[in-house]
């Protein structure tokens, strides 16, 4: 509360809101502490450096980095768009940007496999043209950016509107071309909104685990993440699967625990 | 640089603008009359519905046949391409930039080198006497600093029209009068448009005054023509003047509310044309009754307000207005809802044509 050091600023908070505030923040550590109660530290170094652990950490990282990269190509311009353009349907059109937030990630890996599944949508053609991505490494990577894209639109797009337009027509009006104002102006403006969008975009896929399964399947080395190997290990090697959950634990803390720092640095 | 405009947004603008080579004009007018529109249009940050612009030899903008059927103008500049520098009424400093890079970004978005360009960001901020904030972030500097920075980032940008949106209104009366003066010297023999709710920027920076009422301009001149023989009541309220509207006869004015006011009618304004009448409030004097003798005019009227003004007591009631001292208004006992007569001497009132 800082309190000690700042006087007492009044809180506007009633004494019992700390008891439901307390019982939330258990309902999360709680079970992050079981979990790291059942570890088996003697075998934990074995554990998550097996084969088929590191097989699976480095596909997810590849593939996270690689889902989070595509996040930026198409959601910083679709978030631009959202923001800046407003058009007929617009909020029909961002409903439809964001559904994935809400849907279940499985019904996301089926409408994936519709789309570029052999005898999908676009897959047929695909297929003609000699590519195959269902059940790939590119059907994870397009797994994660399905379900991940939504995070970055959305933060992006509360930044930009926070910070308005009215630089960017300052600078217009200084003769730089959209182009320029787009490199110079609205991207450094909106720098922390768009890397805790980069950021969330990657633990989402980090995280990845229904989609992934149904669209690109569980092959070791191929499309077997982190996540997925994790439910397998669950069935046959329980301290496995928690060795491994620890891992990832880590991995998300480090991602977001970084990405804060810097944040809070640049501002 | 000239600059001619005639534009039309539906329900908040239809006016016309000229500013010639090297000529500063101020634009007046009450809040919502659409000066800021005006500015918009000319920058490029909002289509009109209709309307042309030329600056220079360029033109700016043009819609089709004037008509209303073309919302999007089949010609039209972007507003990077105009050389028509905005300045608003907030300083709008690129917070990422040191103050330095924020007067460079013109130069350098205009394809100058780094080095260029912060050698004419230096020259700019040396004409506004900020030179020793190069290296400031914008957060730390004050409103009249930040604003000071603000007119030397607009002149990097070397625009052929520069449009100042109220640059004064956001700082305090302290800064107000140097940033006055480093305008007052940077606009000298440049075309510009300045907003602003403040006659002493007509008196000090503008060649021209353009009254805008409702969309539409009012009355336009010289500064001295506008705020000497005020044709609009706007402009007459500017000017510190008292107006009443008629029809001008052989002895002064026959007002719109049917009073005869007589005064001196120049020689260009005949009988029988529409013509106004004007006279300052310090030569009202107030009466409780109606007062015998002299040739003078008495207008019977209703105290609305009484507020200190330069020493003295302004007495408004209704559309106009008479300066008393304070103690003459304590004899009288004057409070707003008297009915009470202002009287003016012929002598002081001017008739003239609007």
């Amino acid at each position: 509360m800082g309190s000690a050091r700042n006087g007492h600023a009044y809180s506007g908070i009633p004494r019992w809101l700390y008891v439901p505030a307390a019982v939330g923040a258990l309902f999360v550590l709680l079970p992050l502490a079981a979990m790291l109660a059942k570890v088996n530290w003697a075998q934990f170094i074995p554990l998550v450096t097996s084969a088929a652990s590191l097989d699976a950490l480095g596909l997810s990282l590849r593939t996270s980095a690689a889902s989070t990269a595509l996040c930026l190509v198409f959601g910083v311009p679709l978030a631009m768009v959202l923001a800046r353009r407003p058009f007929r349907g617009q909020r029909l059109f961002r409903a439809f940007v964001l559904l994935p937030l809400v849907l279940p990630p499985v019904v996301g890996g089926i409408a994936l496999l519709y789309t570029f599944g052999r005898q999908g949508l676009l897959g047929k053609g695909l297929e003609v043209a000699g590519l195959q991505i269902a059940f790939s490494t590119t059907a994870v990577v397009l797994a994660q950016t399905f379900v991940a894209l939504p995070f970055l639109v959305v933060s992006l797009e509360g930044a930009l509107r926070t910070a308005g337009k009215r630089y960017e027509a300052v600078a217009a009006t200084l003769g730089a071309s959209p182009a320029t104002v787009l490199r110079r102006v609205t991207l450094p403006l909106v720098l922390p909104g768009l890397a805790s969008g980069a950021v969330l975009s990657f633990a989402r896929s980090l995280g990845e685990f229904g989609a992934t399964l149904t669209f690109a399947g569980s092959l070791q080395g191929v499309t077997r993440t982190l996540p997925l190997e994790i439910y397998l290990q669950r069935e046959s090697d329980a301290d496995a699967a928690v060795a491994l959950s620890l891992l990832l634990v880590a991995v998300a803390v480090a991602v977001v625990g970084l990405s804060y720092r810097k944040q809070q640095v640049s501002a | 640089m000239s600059f001619t405009m005639s534009a039309r947004v539906d329900g908040r603008l239809d006016a016309a603008l000229t500013v010639a080579p090297g000529e500063t004009v101020a634009v007046f007018g009450p809040n919502g009359a659409g000066k800021s529109t005006l500015l918009a249009v000319a920058a490029g940050l909002l289509r009109p519905d209709a309307g042309s612009a030329r600056l220079g030899d360029r033109q700016l903008f043009a819609t089709g046949d004037g008509g209303r059927q073309h919302r999007v103008p089949p010609h039209w500049f972007p507003p990077h391409r105009r050389g028509v520098a905005l300045l608003a009424q907030e300083a709008l400093l690129f917070p990422h930039l040191s103050v330095l890079d924020n007067v460079a970004f013109a130069p350098r978005s205009g394809g100058k080198s780094r080095a260029e360009s912060r050698k004419a960001a230096r020259h700019w901020l040396g004409e506004v006497d900020a030179l020793e904030l190069a290296e400031r972030r914008p957060a730390q500097l004050s409103g009249g600093q930040a604003q000071r920075v603000a007119v030397a980032r607009a002149l990097a940008a070397e625009p052929e029209l520069l449009l100042l949106d109220e640059p004064m209104a956001a700082l305090d009366i302290h800064a107000a009068p140097q940033l006055r003066r480093v305008l007052k010297r940077v606009l000298a023999g440049r075309s510009a448009v300045i907003v602003t709710h403040d006659v002493l920027d007509a008196l000090m920076l503008a060649d021209r005054v353009v009254v805008l009422e409702r969309g539409r301009v009012s009355e336009e001149g010289p500064v001295r023509e506008v705020l000497g023989r005020p044709r609009s009541a706007f402009a007459a309220g500017l000017a510190g003047l008292n107006l009443m509207t008629g029809t001008v006869t052989a002895a002064g004015l026959l007002a719109a509310g049917g009073q005869l006011v007589t005064g001196t009618p120049d020689g260009e304004a005949a009988a029988g044309e529409p013509g106004v009448a004007a006279f300052p409030p310090s030569a009202v004097s107030v009466f409780l009754e109606l007062p015998h003798g002299s040739p003078r005019n008495c207008f019977p009227v209703t105290v609305t307000e009484l507020e200190p003004h330069a020493g003295r007591i302004r007495v408004r009631a209704g559309e106009l207005s008479a300066d008393i001292t304070p103690a003459a208004s304590a004899e009288l006992g004057l409070e707003p809802g008297m009915r009470v007569f202002f009287v003016v001497k012929s002598a002081e009132v001017q008739v003239y044509g609007a």
